[in-house]
């Protein structure tokens, strides 16, 4: 079990926020890491309306054979995006994924330094996403 | 981190209590026609008082949501930033705009304190003015007392006012290019309107002391004013 790390995707796509905790994964250069955002975004898109039983709110996980992506996606089309090692359980991930909306909400949407859509610069932040993977 | 304090509050100088008792407006006079228009009344929220109606010496449930409060804050310095010039010029609107809060802080504590009404009682005395600023201005604003008084080794008219984690300030991260910044100036205005109002002048600032396990640690000195020291020293 291990989080290796999380993505935030506004609105539009773009990837505002990204962290690696662990390793574990093959590691991203920043420009990979905007395109698979952007890839995800789309995918995201496709499965809400791919749902047999009418609306959907997209797909929530992602399994992998050697990883797993949590995603959460908030009333405002932001999307948090929680990688993990397989094992992993689901309600494990999805509290932290609720967490660090919480840390969102707090450190980086009350705080006056922050332009809407663009890349997170936040110590508030940083600190509380850091105690609540350490937590998790 | 701070998980728990979702439903955090801060106490403010109104009143939510509403009576049972619903404004009432007269309806026997007929609204005035023709002739010059009168000024449009003030919109009542139906079924509660108008603020000013309410009483101003009821301070259960006279809080405001912290989320809110935070929202409100941010939009305040978003749009003092826009229309200054420099770091120095933002802290000042915002001692500014803390220095309104302050005046009508202090008429309402006085107010308040025990037996307000009928025994007014107003410090003249340096230290006991500091200690009304530590204890009873932070907690009628903060709902906590600050964490210490301290008395400039330098200088003996300066004096801080240290709190460790202000909570007006526990959502703001100061980007690196402003780290100079301390939005704890309105708390500096707000203890300048107080001193002012208690005949104290003085240059009240606001700085960020971090300290081990306290990164938002902030001191609040105060500069006395050259009279208000000697009237304190021809005193003694």
């Amino acid at each position: 079990m291990a989080i290796y790390s999380l993505w935030v995707i506004n609105k539009a796509g773009g990837l505002v926020y990204q962290r690696t905790f662990n390793e574990g994964l093959a590691p991203l250069t920043s420009n990979d890491a905007l395109v698979l955002a952007g890839t995800l975004h789309g995918i995201h898109a496709i499965t809400a309306r791919l749902s047999p039983t009418g609306s959907s709110s997209g797909c929530q996980v992602i399994e992998a054979e050697t990883f797993k992506m949590h995603v959460l996606l908030t009333a405002t089309g932001t999307k948090f995006v929680l990688l993990t090692s397989p094992a992993e359980p689901l309600t494990n991930a999805d509290l932290v994924l609720r967490r660090v909306y919480e840390a969102y909400a707090d450190g980086v949407m009350k705080n006056p330094f922050h332009t809407p859509e663009m890349p997170i610069r936040s110590e508030g932040f940083d600190t509380r996403v850091a105690a609540i993977v350490k937590g998790a | 981190m701070s998980y728990n304090n979702v439903q955090a509050r801060l106490s403010v100088f109104s009143t939510a209590s509403q009576s049972s008792l619903d404004y009432i407006p007269s309806v026997g006079t007929p609204p005035p026609s023709g002739g010059r228009q009168s000024i449009t009344p003030i919109p009542k929220a139906s079924g509660s008082k108008n603020i000013y109606d309410r009483p101003l010496n009821k301070t259960r449930n006279a809080e405001v949501s912290m989320a809110a409060y935070t929202f409100l804050f941010s939009e305040v310095i978003q749009y003092t930033q826009k229309r200054v010039h420099g770091i120095g010029d933002l802290e000042k609107r915002l001692g500014l705009f803390g220095y309104r809060i302050g005046t009508r802080a202090l008429e309402l504590m006085v107010w308040r304190s025990e037996g307000g009404s009928k025994n007014p009682k107003r410090e003249t005395r340096l230290l006991p003015v500091l200690y009304v600023v530590h204890t009873q201005l932070w907690k009628a604003i903060f709902g906590k007392t600050a964490d210490a008084i301290e008395k400039s080794v330098e200088n003996d008219d300066e004096y801080m006012i240290i709190d460790n984690d202000p909570p007006i300030t526990r959502y703001i991260s100061i980007p690196k290019e402003m780290s100079q910044l301390s939005c704890s100036a309105l708390t500096a205005g707000i203890v300048e309107a107080l001193l002012d109002g208690l005949g104290f002048p003085a240059r009240v600032t606001a700085h960020s002391v971090p300290k081990e396990g306290f990164p938002f640690r902030t001191t609040i000195l105060i500069k006395l004013d050259r009279s208000a020291m000697e009237r304190e020293e021809a005193l003694k």
